[in-house]
């Protein structure tokens, strides 16, 4: 390990050339964090002053000069980045910030993803949005380091001082117009053993790729049809393999019956019992579907057998916390709602899945995964190995929405690959990975406010969950123990912390309690996208309009009254602004307005719904229609925005989220089980929900810092259309989504066999 | 073992696979044929949307025995061969996608892709030109939630076909 140092200035880092053939560079960091308090009416949340980014990004800092950038000797720029890429655009972003302090082209700076490391310690972990906030010094210092020690081998080879160079798009000149290219002096810059080296990052008015907008590197691969994820992957062997599941929740199988009649099936291999299920290797998944589906198994019921909706429902409610008791005052009048919210999956289009190749003294893995430390020591553990027998690949994956915070398949597919001694490629059916797939938990939030003499006294929210499961850790397998102490002992500090960290009030309201209670380790939960916030959110600025509408203030005029932050003022009126708000609408149709403060940033969304019975009765064949967002003003204070063509489009998706958990995404247990199987059961936003008018702001900001934007458009959203529901229809929601209680909109596929058989009608629906 | 021929992306293709199996997996798993996605298996995602003689079909619910010897099966893949171009080319759909910057994952982005080409080539059949109520009834799922950029892309891509 090389020595820490301070470093010099705000801009001035200290780095490593790390001596051998090709040019490697590293960065050393110390940097200390400020954290700022001030004097409010409101005292400081711990959100406020420390916050998840925070925490995650001091986390990773202590290794943070285990992260290095390559110039190869064609002087193309190479960097493996420690994290988990599933459509978020980190990839790009990082490829930007590596482009910018080396003055490459962008298509000269390749991004892999690294490989489990787990010398990274803390710093291998994707999520909380915090990935760019966390490397976007370290990155640019390494690629600063590699630019200087290419400049210093022009020096010698242009017999200039390094001074007097310039470099451009991977040449450097000297004043007298002689010039070399980054490949011309890879070689010597690489040699003369380690060294540290002193550069000072580009100040923002030099920036040339920072804050420009660009498309993803991978866009082309991804419109060809070559972009790879797991399944497509062809490692030699790795046959097709899926799982027979209990058809209640986390059941576990006793026996195949017909193992003999299983095992005779065109294209099956091998059949095995794991401890999720009965696995069977064919020839393709088609033939695994129609074994699982022959299979004849004994089943034990799983912890949740017998139960339904209102059995978790009653359970929460029993456990309702005490809040804590208002200030006394005769004027005072109590602003009081509870809200109720249902299971909703993650379900990313791409299913869990593995490929495991596990052999007698090693084993490989290939998984899209955002904690590939814990999931290397993990199987380690689970198969007898030391950690650095079990590679551990990590794949793109078609999408997380905090799904890829756990390794379910790779785990499962360890097993099955060492049950059956052969290679697998494992993947759940998309039926699998609806009804045992990870959740967001069900939630119910207590929301009280006192209101007297125009101003609010005490706002208290009491938030109460099933628990959701932080058992991945920080990544690597200390913490991911620690939150696993019995009885959910370890899982609660994690999940305290994590509610403490993520939520702020940014209004004066006196005397602010938010707390959170959880309860139940049954189900299959984890961190879905925004966490806690598109609920604890949705509950307060249902409660902020109510309120309103005592104080006879419009909801805008409320929220800008009571607003305690800049940043959030600043969207919140550029919201108002673009979204024309308190424009003039026809009855049945409205504007809701909602603000968020998180990840470093702020937003505001202005949403207008339309819940005429025209709209709400469009007859779409087998979906879920119900009242239409129309419209979206998305306004969005990122801080520094590397990318903003990115951070628009994170925008517009968490815009379709917030709509999906407002108005028609949610799971229902039934009877031990989850009656959805696929889509168009588990009605994600599709097409005919989707606004047809969507407006991104990004704005404008001094600040020095880039803010998280993966998952900043959800709880504003799914707060605005709450509100613009609320005030359409005259009617405050109190459960979510709000279609749950109705008649089921599709008819339950059966949990025995657990997976559906395809279709073979396809040829009469072409169009 | 039945031998199954079918065009597959303009070439002959010959596979020794039982007649039930779904063309979805003689595609992935015994062709290396990638591009179509797998999302649901029981057609209502669309994520392995293709087309079968020019129309928008679903690999997943077609039986490879149904296909016959001279049906064209053309996956994202083989787009722009079957616009005319050539290998390293892009259809305009395929470009407006990368113009608009539309993927996110990209996992459902190929399906998208051929159920926007089929899409804009029915509504031409039927005389008119792709409307908001058109792209209303577009069923391919995109749990990123790419949809507005979807749209976007889907008018410019049918602007230049």
């Amino acid at each position: 390990m090389l020595p820490l140092e301070r470093t010099t200035s705000r801009r001035r880092f200290l780095g490593y050339v790390l001596g051998g053939t090709t040019l490697v560079a590293a960065a050393d960091l110390v940097v200390a964090s400020p954290a700022s308090a001030a004097g409010v009416p409101t005292p400081p949340q711990v959100a406020e002053v420390y916050d998840l980014n925070d925490f995650i990004t001091d986390a990773a800092r202590p290794t943070a000069n285990l992260v290095t950038v390559e110039v190869r000797e064609d002087g193309t720029a190479h960097f493996a980045l420690p994290r988990s890429e599933n459509g978020q655009g980190i990839v790009t972003s990082t490829a930007m910030l590596i482009a910018e302090e080396l003055d490459l082209p962008l298509d000269r700076v390749e991004v892999t993803l690294a490989p489990a490391r787990p010398e990274l310690l803390f710093n291998q972990l994707t999520g909380g949005s915090t990935t760019t906030t966390s490397t976007y010094t370290p990155v640019r210092v390494a690629a600063a380091v590699a630019r200087m020690a290419l400049l210093e081998a022009a020096a010698i080879v242009l017999g200039d001082t390094v001074e007097l160079l310039k470099s451009k798009d991977g040449v450097i000149t000297a004043p007298d117009g002689s010039s070399v290219t980054y490949a011309e002096v890879a070689a010597r810059a690489a040699g003369g053993g380690t060294r540290a080296v002193e550069v000072e990052l580009k100040d923002r008015s030099e920036f040339r790729m920072i804050g420009t907008a660009r498309n993803r590197t991978d866009a082309r691969e991804a419109v060809t049809g070559r972009k790879q994820y797991v399944t497509d992957l062809d490692v030699k062997g790795a046959l097709p393999t899926m799982v027979c599941r209990a058809p209640t929740l986390n059941g576990t199988p006793v026996r195949l019956r017909n193992r003999r009649q299983v095992l005779r099936m065109d294209g099956v291999t091998h059949v095995a019992k794991v401890a999720t299920g009965i696995a069977v290797r064919a020839r393709t998944f088609g033939q695994c579907i129609d074994a699982i589906r022959a299979m004849d198994v004994e089943w034990a019921d799983g912890p949740v057998a017998g139960q339904s909706d209102g059995d978790i429902v009653e359970e929460l409610k029993a456990l309702d916390p005490d809040l804590p008791p208002l200030p006394t005052n005769p004027l005072a009048e109590v602003v009081e709602e509870e809200f109720l919210f249902y299971f909703r999956s993650n379900s990313p289009m791409d299913t869990n899945a593995a490929i495991a190749d596990v052999r007698e003294d090693s084993a490989e893995i290939w998984n899209a995964c955002k904690v590939p430390i814990t999931a290397q020591e993990t199987i380690a553990a689970e198969l007898g190995l030391t950690p650095d027998k079990v590679v551990f690949h990590v794949v793109q994956g078609g999408g997380s929405f905090g799904r890829r915070l756990f390794f379910d398949a790779a785990l499962e597919a360890a097993r099955i690959s060492k049950a059956m001694g052969k290679p697998v490629k494992l993947m759940w059916h998309r039926a699998d990975d609806a009804r045992a797939g990870r959740t967001h938990p069900m939630s119910t939030s207590r929301v009280r406010a006192v209101v007297a003499g125009g101003q609010v006294l005490a706002f208290q929210q009491g938030h109460t969950s099933v628990e959701t499961d932080y058992r991945h850790g920080l990544g690597e397998i200390l913490s991911a123990t620690a939150a696993d102490l019995p009885a959910g002992l370890g899982n609660m500090g994690f999940a305290q912390s994590i509610f403490a960290m993520t939520q702020e009030l940014p209004y004066d309201f006196g005397a602010v309690a938010q707390t959170l209670l959880e309860t139940d380790e049954r189900f299959n939960t984890g961190s879905m996208r925004n966490i806690y916030s598109p609920d604890v959110r949705t509950a307060n600025e249902l409660v902020v309009d109510k309120i309103a509408r005592r104080l006879d203030l419009d909801p805008l005029e409320m929220r800008l009254r009571f607003c305690r932050s800049d940043r959030v003022r600043g969207v919140l009126e550029r919201a108002a602004e673009v979204g024309d708000w308190g424009r003039s609408m026809p009855a049945g149709t409205a504007q809701g307005i909602a603000i968020h403060k998180e990840y470093k940033g702020a937003s505001a969304c202005v949403a207008e719904i339309d819940c005429r019975p025209a709209t709400v009765g469009r007859d779409v064949p087998r979906a879920v229609t119900g009242p239409r967002v129309t419209r979206v003003t998305f306004v969005i204070d990122a801080g520094l925005v590397v990318n903003p063509r990115g951070l628009e489009a994170q925008m517009q998706g968490g815009i379709n989220d917030g709509i999906a958990q407002a108005l028609t995404s949610s799971l229902h247990l039934r009877d031990g089980h989850f009656l959805e199987a696929s889509w168009d059961n588990y009605f994600y936003t599709r097409q005919w929900n989707t606004p047809p008018e969507v407006r991104v702001v990004v704005m404008p900001s001094d600040s020095g810092q880039p803010g998280g934007a993966g998952e900043a458009g959800v709880a504003a959203t799914m707060a605005a259309v709450a509100c613009a529901y609320a005030r359409a229809t005259g009617r405050v929601p109190t459960y979510f989504p709000i279609n749950h209680r109705d008649p089921l909109a599709f008819k339950p596929k059966p949990v025995v066999p657990p997976v559906p058989q395809s279709p073979t009608n396809g040829l009469k629906l072409t169009y | 073992m039945p031998r199954q021929t079918f065009v597959l992306n303009g070439k002959p293709v010959t596979v020794d696979v039982a007649d039930d199996v779904r063309v979805l997996w003689v595609l992935r798993d015994l062709l290396g044929v990638t591009g179509p996605k797998y999302g649901c298996g029981i057609n209502v995602c669309k994520a392995c949307t293709s087309h079968v003689n020019g129309r928008a079909f679903n690999p997943c619910s077609v039986r490879v025995g149904d296909l016959a010897a001279g049906d064209e099966v053309t996956t994202i893949e083989g787009l722009p061969g079957q616009a005319g171009l050539d290998g390293d080319d892009l259809h305009p759909m395929q470009q407006a996608w990368i113009d608009r910057d539309v993927a996110q994952c990209g996992y459902c982005q190929p399906g998208q892709i051929m159920a926007a080409v089929a899409l804009v080539r029915k509504v031409r059949r039927e005389g008119r030109s792709i409307s908001e109520a058109d792209l209303d009834t577009i069923r391919n799922i995109c749990r990123c939630g790419t949809y507005t950029r979807i749209r976007e892309a889907i008018v410019q891509g049918a602007a230049r076909m």
